[in-house]
């Protein structure tokens, strides 16, 4: 199973803001041990998506040319839960964005309802910001250069229509 | 300009925010790593809220200049900061308690020279 915590993003503007949708099934096999006759989607994979959303934000802003990863969480607040059926909708804002990383504010909803909200700080690893060491890693092990770029292709009017170039990235990998 | 008072302040909010710790654990004597809990990656988040804070751009190697310390830096010598190193600090980041290092110049002391109080200099240095 691909590591994605998100279906698809709705909204997209590199360099500001992103939202991203999950759908929370059943079929997903832990929520038959989280828990047992009572299935709730784990807040840290609500925490994932999240970050998948505010990574892969940052990282179009910077055309892909760092590897992004997690870096701290500061804050984060629970609020309520989520069941299947639910759809999840993450939100990401860009707050701060620098070479050697970036700070977003996130949020998760069901509808209206406030599942969770926070802040995540990206770090860069990689050789132009923390030199050779950061080489080592192989970008093809993340989420965000996976060949997996199409869920950044948000349909502008709802009918599934390529976006605005200026909107959703490059969509390189 | 801001009084010394009025950027403890900001520099308070700066760690609640950034460490989440409780306001009254931020003493200008409390150390960054030792008492706060701050690692590595708290340190890249505290400067980008700084920044921010004081509408100041900061690197890190004006924070702490990345040779000065390093094992090839000649500042070094049987686990002991040279007086030589003593003398780059204060020369090169003031805003450290150069004082403290040199009553002990182990290089363990090194990481408790960052205290709330050196964030507090660091930033009047920058005004």
């Amino acid at each position: 199973m691909r590591w994605m915590w998100i279906d698809k993003f709705t909204d997209f503007k590199s360099g500001s803001h992103a939202t991203s949708v999950k759908n929370v099934t059943l079929a997903e096999e832990h929520l038959h041990d989280h828990y047992p006759g009572f299935p709730v989607m784990p807040g840290s994979l609500i925490i994932e998506g999240m970050a998948q959303t505010g990574g892969i934000l940052l990282g179009a802003t910077n055309d892909f040319k760092h590897v992004v990863i997690l870096g701290k969480i500061p804050k984060m607040t629970f609020h309520s839960w989520v069941v299947p059926g639910d759809t999840l909708t993450y939100h990401a804002k860009l707050v701060d964005e620098r070479p050697e990383g970036g700070l977003t504010e996130v949020s998760a909803k069901v509808g209206d309802r406030l599942v969770a909200d926070g802040e995540i700080f990206f770090a860069h690893v990689d050789q132009s910001v923390n030199g050779p060491s950061g080489a080592m890693i192989d970008q093809k092990n993340f989420v965000f250069s996976m060949r997996l770029m199409g869920v950044m292709n948000v349909g502008k009017a709802g009918d599934g229509s390529a976006p605005a170039a200026e909107s959703a990235g490059s969509g390189t990998s | 300009m801001l009084s010394d008072a009025e950027i403890f302040e900001k520099v308070q909010l700066v760690l609640v925010d950034a460490l989440g710790v409780d306001d009254d654990e931020v003493t200008l004597g409390a150390t960054l790593e030792g008492d706060l809990g701050a690692e590595s990656i708290d340190f890249l988040d505290i400067f980008f809220r700084l920044e921010k804070a004081f509408t100041v751009k900061i690197s890190r190697s004006e924070f702490l200049p990345d040779a000065l310390f390093s094992p090839d830096s000649g500042f070094i010598k049987d686990g002991l900061v040279t007086p030589e190193g003593i003398a780059e600090l204060k020369k090169a980041a003031p805003h450290f308690d150069a004082d403290k290092l040199a009553k002990n110049p182990k290089i363990e002391t090194i990481k408790d020279l960052t205290t709330v109080q050196t964030l507090v200099n660091f930033v009047r240095n920058k005004l």
